[in-house]
């Protein structure tokens, strides 16, 4: 090789390199960044613990209690509604204009920005439909944002079950249905697993279009009234402090456990996905 | 057995039942996309009609709490324009390299690190990467440069490459992974270095995923809120150079949602409608332009 030629590819990967240094330098400088500050902040009172500005209580325990209900909801809401569709794009449909259009619509879901849905999500759920700031406004709202995700990873998992499984149920003369049920849905199970893992992830994360349907009211919801209060979650919780009380102790032990939860739940949904695709993982990336 | 075929027939309207809710759902998200559609332009679009289009989007005074109050968001449009091209030029060679390295360089455990990394950056919730922004690169900029906050273009123009870093690097790393294997071999038997090859003959031949990812990256920073919101300053001013605070259509409406009146807040869905035709430009583009040649086999 000539010695230019030699040059430019030295060049080149030295830029590859640098490049892929600087991704993970940043992660890791954003990590140790605020871990380092936040994780002296994190004790078993601030976890367990009320939060009443005038009492001087600092605690977090409504916004967990606040972010649970609010991921569950959204959860029962979505997976049953994202599953069947995916049930219904990998094993009914045969590809022509109504599954191109379905297709469009998951993919439009997946683009809307997250504020739009909060607009969205105020205007009719809270507003429209008159249910207010409460948990349930913010899951329905959520429950739409998260389809796409849901609907593309099961269909992964779908189009993963070995076709041998379906043709021998099927030819032991099991119904299409029992062999869905019965079959090819316990096989897809793990993948089933990560989409709920990672519905779970942007849920917890959002936080524009949560704080206008759920509010941010920082209280534990009473017993009867779970699903119409208003709750607080974290990320809406670190939002408030850091912006609106500039409370940076609470602001940095709130992005500490935040983070801590989201390195959770990838690690989990990348030990799902290996026994469903083998070797891929599969962590909060986009979802086109 | 007894009755068999009466029960097959229960069995099959039983069954065809089951499918149609199943296709209910599938077409629950068609339903789902005309209905946000519907409210967002409902409300949004009369209030733009009253203030009058031009007037409301080239017009580049934002006053909605003034005895007479005037509704331009041209200042706003611009910010999240600069914002989305900063992203973009330092989030895209970042990004590529990165995909490259991923896909054709990475020994395994580099692999898995890098791959583990961008998992995080991507699940990261995005008021951390504003909070993030808000201590350390907001002082920095106030600090190292003439700016008396440090709040503005420039920050939020550094939050956004790294948010746009997953979408970019994961649909480029799948692109590159998609390109034929001979090319490569064919390439490199005749001569050319690994380089030589991965930028003359695999990028080109990915060019399509890569523009993809390029283009969901401009969707992913433009409608960002809450990392912008807490780096950008709020102050909606015309944009004349980096160091300005700036208020993206975003951050305007989650900002003012909070205290608008209700003309105010309806022109709030006035800026979410010029913000939604923003997406549904870049969709076109995606699904005109780039996706043709990528469609998943």
């Amino acid at each position: 090789m000539s010695k230019r030629r030699k040059l430019t590819d030295l060049i080149l990967k030295v830029l590859i390199w640098l490049f892929s240094l600087i991704t993970v330098g940043f992660l890791a400088g954003m990590v140790i960044y605020i871990v380092s500050r936040g994780i002296s902040g994190i004790s078993w009172e601030f976890i367990t613990g009320n939060y009443n500005l005038y009492k001087g209580e600092t605690g977090i325990l409504p916004m967990i209690v606040g972010t649970l209900l609010l991921i569950f909801t959204t959860i029962i809401i979505a997976v049953p509604v994202g599953v069947f569709a995916a049930i219904y794009l990998t094993e009914y449909a045969k590809q022509g204009l109504f599954v191109k259009i379905i297709r469009f619509g998951t993919e439009s879901l997946a683009g809307i920005p997250s504020i739009i849905y909060g607009l969205f999500g105020y205007i009719f759920f809270k507003n429209t439909l008159n249910l207010g700031f409460s948990v349930m406004s913010g899951a329905l709202t959520l429950s739409i944002m998260v389809l796409p995700i849901i609907v593309r990873t099961t269909e992964e998992a779908l189009l993963s079950v070995d076709p041998g499984y379906r043709e021998g149920s099927l030819a032991l003369g099991a119904t299409r249905l029992q062999t869905i049920f019965k079959v090819v849905l316990p096989s897809a199970m793990p993948g089933i697993l990560t989409a709920v893992i990672l519905s779970m992830g942007r849920v917890i994360g959002e936080t524009a279009a949560v704080i206008y349907t759920v509010g941010s009211v920082a209280r534990i919801p009473a017993f009867d009234k779970l699903l119409t209060s208003s709750v607080r979650t974290l990320s809406v919780h670190l939002y408030m402090v850091a912006l609106e009380e500039a409370d940076f102790v609470s602001a940095f032990a709130t992005g500490t456990i935040l983070m801590i939860i989201i390195a959770a739940l990838n690690f989990a949904a990348n030990r799902l996905t290996r026994r469903f695709i083998n070797g891929r993982t599969k962590g909060l990336g986009p979802t086109i | 057995m007894n009755g068999c075929i009466s029960g097959n027939k229960r069995k099959f309207t039983y069954e065809k039942a089951i499918e149609l809710i199943f296709a209910l759902s599938a077409f629950m998200m068609i339903i789902s996309v005309a209905v946000i559609c519907f409210y967002i332009f409902i409300e949004g679009v009369p209030p733009i009609l009253k203030i009058g289009i031009s007037n409301f989007l080239f017009g580049t005074r934002w006053a909605p709490t003034f005895k007479e109050p005037s509704y331009g968001i041209l200042p706003m449009i611009l910010a999240s324009l600069f914002g989305m091209l900063g992203a973009i030029i330092v989030g895209v060679p970042i990004g590529i390299f990165t995909a490259i390295m991923l896909a054709e360089m990475a020994p395994k455990r580099i692999y898995g690190l890098l791959k583990a990394a961008i998992e995080l950056l991507a699940g990261i919730p995005s008021v951390v990467y504003g909070f993030f922004g808000l201590t350390v690169i907001v002082p920095f900029i106030r600090t190292h440069f003439k700016s008396p906050t440090g709040t503005g273009l420039l920050a939020m123009i550094i939050i956004l490459s790294v948010m746009v870093l997953p979408t970019i690097v994961n649909i480029s790393e799948t692109a590159l992974r998609a390109v034929p294997k001979e090319y490569k071999e064919g390439s490199l038997a005749l001569g050319a270095s690994k380089m030589e090859t991965v930028f003359k003959v695999m990028v080109p031949a990915a060019k399509s995923g890569i523009l993809s990812s390029v283009v969901l990256g401009m969707g992913r920073a433009i409608g960002e809120t809450m990392a912008v919101i807490m780096v950008c300053g709020n102050i909606p001013n015309m944009p004349k150079s980096l160091l300005d605070t700036v208020s993206p259509m975003t951050a305007t409406i989650a900002k003012d949602m909070s205290y608008a009146g209700p003309f105010h807040q309806s022109v709030l869905f006035g800026i979410g409608v010029v913000l939604f035709v923003f997406i549904i430009f870049l969709n076109l583009i995606l699904n005109f332009v780039v996706r043709k040649s990528l469609d998943r086999k």
